[in-house]
C-alpha cells in the first residue's frame, strides 16, 4: 500500500486547462437552443458509439480520461446507456453493418440530443468513403451538430469539439 | 522454403520475408495442409481472388508458417463452379476466414461444417459477392439477418446478449453468453460489424499509396500494418529500403508496442478495480504519444512508413529525448509492476482467470502475445528476423500458465524489452537516406509482408495490376486467430470476469472485420 500511496503523492496533479470552444466546428447552427445548453452547463453525459472506425479515434477518446485531460474533472463523463446520455460521440465511417445499431442508439436518447462526429471518417467518410460496406459520414445516418476532423484528431481537439457542442454560442 | 514431404517445391519469393509460393491442384492443396498440420505448424491467413478476367478462374490462397518461414499455397478454381477442400477440419482458425471468404467472393469450402455468413449481415444480398469483378454494388436489405446461435439448454440456463454496442468506449461486436447462475457455460461471438470493405477498397489505390489504407485496418497497429504492407510492396517492386529506414521502422514498431502495452496494463488494473493503475499508465502513455507527435508529427505514427522507406526524420536531440524517455518510463514501470505484484486483490483476479492451456492454444493455432502467454513460442522478430532485428538479439517472452496473469506478465516483460530495444536502436541507427524511388510495378507481380506487431503476426499479400494499381490487396489481423480462443477462455469463469479476460487479449474488431 505504501509504494502505491507514495507513487500518487510523487506524481502530483498533472491536469491541464481545457481548450476554448471553436464555432467553426459547428455543422448545425440552429438545432440546440441556448437555454437548453445553459441548463446542461457542463454536466454532460456522453455515449460513445464506434460505428465502424479503425479504432484509432477510440484510442484518443480514451485518452480524454487520462489525468492530463481529466474529463470528469470538467463534469463530463461517459455512460453505458444512450438513455442516460446528452450527447452521442460517434466515430467511423458508419459501416452498413452498424447503421441500424447507430440509429437505435440515437433514437434511445432523450431530447435534446447532441451529436458530435469524430475524425475524418466521421466527418466525410475519410479514406473508406461510401461503398457497398460503408454509409460514409455520420450525418448520412443521423443529424450531426459538431464535426471534429483529424485522423485521428488529437484528444485536445476532441475535447474542443465536445465543449463547442455545449458552449452557448457567443453571437 | 519447403514443407517437408510435400510433393511440390515452392518457388522462393523475393523480399524481406523468407517466403515461397506454389500453385497447386486440389490434391496437393489437401496434402500441403495435412503436412503443415502434422508438423505442428499453423495457418497464418486465407484469402481469395477473382481472376476470371485473366484466365477464367478464381484462386484461393493459404499462407502457412513453417519451420523456415512462410509458404503461400495457391489453388486455382474453375470460374463456373468455385469450390475448394475445407481446411477448418485441420485448422479450426480457418473456419471464420472461410466463411468471410465466401461472403466476399462466393467461393465455397467444400466439406466444412459451418456455412453461416460471417461478414455479410444483410448489407448486400445473398448471391452478390463484393470482391467479384462484376459486382454490381447493389445494396441488400440491410436488416440484421437472423443468425443462428448455438443454443445451450438445461435447467436454469439462460442467455445474455451483449452488443454490438458495448458498455464502454470499445469497438462493436456481439457476444452471446449462455450462463447458469454467474457461471459462463458458453460464449459465442458474432463479429463483422465494422466491415468497411477494405479488400475491395485496395483496388482504388496505387501500390505507392496503399500503405495509408493498410495503416487503417486496425488503428492501434498502424505501424505494424504499414510495415507489412511496405514489405509486400517492396517485394513486388524488387526494391530494398535504405538501412536508416529499416532502423526507424523498428523504432516505430517498438514504440507502438510500448504505447499499447502501457494502455493495456492500465486498463487491466482498472478492470480489476485498481483505478490507480489506469491513471498512472495512461499518464505514461500520454507522455509517450506526445513525444511521438513531436518527433514524427503523429501520435500513432500513421503514414510514416511508406513503400521504399519512411517519411520521418529524427535529429540527435530528438533521439536523445526518446532514449531518456525510455529510461524514465522503465523506472516507473518497475515501480508499478511492484505495486501490481504486491497487490493481493489484483493478483487474485488475475491468477487462473481466463485460462488458455498450451494444448488448446496449439490446436487452435494461436500466436502473438496471447500465444506466448500460453507457451506458443513464436515471435517473428526472433524466429525470422528482418533487418534490424537480427542485430538486436530480441528476448522472446514465454509464459506457460495461459491465464490473465500470464498475459499481464508477458506485457510487462515485453514492455521492458521494447524499451531496451528502442534505446539500442537509437544508439545504432545508421545515418543516410530514408527513402528510395519506386520503379513502376509489373502487372501480376506478387509480394507478401509479415511483421510481429504488438498483438501478433500482421500479414499482407499484394498483387499489382495495370498502371501501378493494386489488383488484389489483403491484410490479415492476428485477432482472427485470437477471437476463437476467448470463447474457450471464458468457459467456467463468472460473467463479471469476462471484461478482464477480454481485455487481457485486447483483440481488434476492425482488423478482422476490415
Amino acid at each position: 500500500m505504501i509504494p502505491l500511496l507514495l507513487k500518487i503523492v510523487r506524481t502530483g496533479i498533472v491536469s491541464e486547462s481545457p481548450p476554448e470552444a471553436n464555432d467553426e466546428l459547428r455543422v448545425n447552427a440552429s438545432e440546440i437552443e441556448a437555454e437548453v445548453l445553459k441548463l446542461l452547463g457542463r454536466a454532460l453525459v456522453i455515449r460513445e458509439v464506434d460505428a465502424g472506425s479503425c479504432n484509432g479515434c477510440e484510442l484518443e477518446i480514451h485518452a480524454l480520461n487520462n489525468p492530463y485531460y481529466n474529463l470528469e474533472g470538467l463534469g463530463i463523463r461517459f455512460a453505458a446507456s444512450p438513455r442516460h446520455a446528452d450527447m452521442l460521440l460517434v466515430t467511423g465511417p458508419v459501416s452498413k453493418n452498424m447503421e441500424r445499431a447507430l440509429r437505435i442508439a440515437y433514437e434511445a436518447m432523450p431530447e435534446p440530443k447532441l451529436v458530435v462526429a469524430i475524425g475524418d471518417c466521421g466527418c466525410t467518410g475519410g479514406i473508406f468513403g461510401e461503398s457497398y460496406a460503408s454509409c460514409g459520414q455520420v450525418s448520412n445516418v443521423i443529424p450531426v451538430d459538431v464535426a471534429v476532423p483529424g485522423c485521428p484528431p488529437r484528444p485536445i481537439e476532441i475535447l474542443r469539439g465536445i465543449l463547442t457542442a455545449v458552449a452557448s454560442r457567443s453571437s | 522454403m519447403k514443407i517437408p514431404g510435400f510433393s511440390r517445391h515452392p518457388r522462393e519469393l523475393s523480399g524481406a520475408v523468407p517466403a515461397a509460393s506454389a500453385r497447386v491442384n486440389e490434391e496437393q492443396w489437401v496434402e500441403a495442409a495435412r503436412l503443415v498440420r502434422e508438423h505442428g505448424h499453423r495457418i497464418v491467413a486465407l484469402w481469395g481472388a477473382d481472376n476470371r478476367d485473366r484466365d477464367a478462374t478464381f484462386s484461393v490462397f493459404a499462407a502457412y508458417a513453417v519451420e523456415h518461414g512462410l509458404v503461400v499455397i495457391e489453388l486455382p478454381l474453375p470460374g463456373t463452379r468455385p469450390a475448394y477442400p475445407d481446411l477448418s477440419g485441420l485448422f479450426p482458425a480457418a473456419n471464420r476466414m472461410q466463411r468471410a471468404l465466401f461472403d466476399l467472393l462466393g467461393i465455397v469450402a467444400e466439406g466444412a461444417e459451418d456455412h453461416r455468413p460471417w461478414l455479410r449481415h444483410g448489407a448486400w444480398s445473398e448471391g452478390e459477392f463484393p470482391l467479384r469483378r462484376d459486382f454490381s454494388g447493389a445494396a441488400g436489405v440491410n436488416e440484421q439477418e437472423r443468425y443462428s446461435f448455438v443454443r445451450v439448454e438445461g435447467e436454469g440456463v439462460h442467455e445474455i446478449p451483449v452488443g454490438p454496442i458495448h458498455a464502454g468506449i470499445i469497438e462493436p461486436g456481439h457476444f452471446r453468453f449462455s450462463i447458469v447462475g454467474e457461471k459462463v457455460l458458453r460464449l459465442e461471438e458474432r463479429l463483422g460489424f465494422t466491415h468497411k470493405g477494405i479488400d475491395k477498397r485496395f483496388e482504388d489505390f496505387t501500390i505507392a499509396e496503399g500503405h495509408r489504407l493498410a495503416g487503417r485496418v486496425s488503428g492501434d497497429s498502424t505501424v505494424a500494418f504499414a510495415w507489412a504492407y511496405a514489405q509486400a510492396a517492396e517485394a513486388l517492386l524488387a526494391v530494398v529500403p535504405p538501412p536508416r529506414a529499416r532502423w526507424l521502422r523498428a523504432l516505430m514498431l517498438e514504440r507502438e508496442r510500448v504505447a499499447n502495452h502501457l494502455g493495456d496494463l492500465g486498463a487491466l488494473g482498472n478492470d480489476a478495480a485498481l483505478a490507480f493503475a489506469l491513471s498512472q499508465f495512461m499518464r505514461l502513455k500520454e507522455d509517450w504519444l506526445r513525444l511521438n507527435d513531436r518527433v514524427f508529427g503523429h501520435r500513432f505514427m500513421m503514414d510514416r512508413i511508406v513503400p521504399g522507406g519512411v517519411e520521418a526524420s529524427m535529429d540527435a536531440s530528438q533521439a536523445e529525448a526518446m532514449a531518456r524517455q525510455a529510461h524514465e518510463v522503465e523506472g516507473e514501470v518497475q515501480t508499478l509492476r511492484n505495486v501490481f505484484d504486491d497487490h493481493a486483490g489484483l493478483q487474485d483476479r488475475f491468477i487462473t482467470t481466463g485460462r488458455v492451456t498450451s494444448e488448446l492454444a496449439r490446436r487452435l493455432g494461436l500466436a502473438g502475445l496471447a500465444g506466448r502467454a500460453s507457451a506458443q513460442p513464436y515471435d517473428l522478430r526472433v524466429d525470422f528476423p528482418c533487418e534490424p532485428y537480427g542485430e538486436l538479439d530480441v528476448k522472446k517472452v514465454v509464459y506457460k500458465s495461459g491465464d490473465v496473469a500470464a498475459r499481464v506478465n508477458a506485457r510487462f516483460d515485453e514492455l521492458i524489452e521494447s524499451l531496451r530495444l528502442t534505446r539500442a536502436i537509437l544508439l545504432k541507427a545508421p545515418e543516410g537516406e530514408a527513402q528510395v524511388e519506386l520503379p513502376p510495378a509489373r502487372p501480376g507481380a506478387f509480394g507478401v509482408g509479415w511483421i510481429e506487431g504488438w498483438r501478433g503476426e500482421v500479414f499482407v499479400a499484394l498483387e499489382a495490376g495495370e498502371g501501378n494499381r493494386i489488383r488484389r490487396g489483403h491484410a490479415h489481423d492476428p485477432s482472427w486467430q485470437g477471437w476463437p480462443l476467448i470463447e474457450h477462455a471464458v468457459i467456467g469463469n463468472i460473467v463479471p470476469d469476462f471484461p478482464l479476460i477480454n481485455k487481457s487479449f485486447n483483440l481488434s474488431y476492425s482488423g478482422p472485420d476490415s
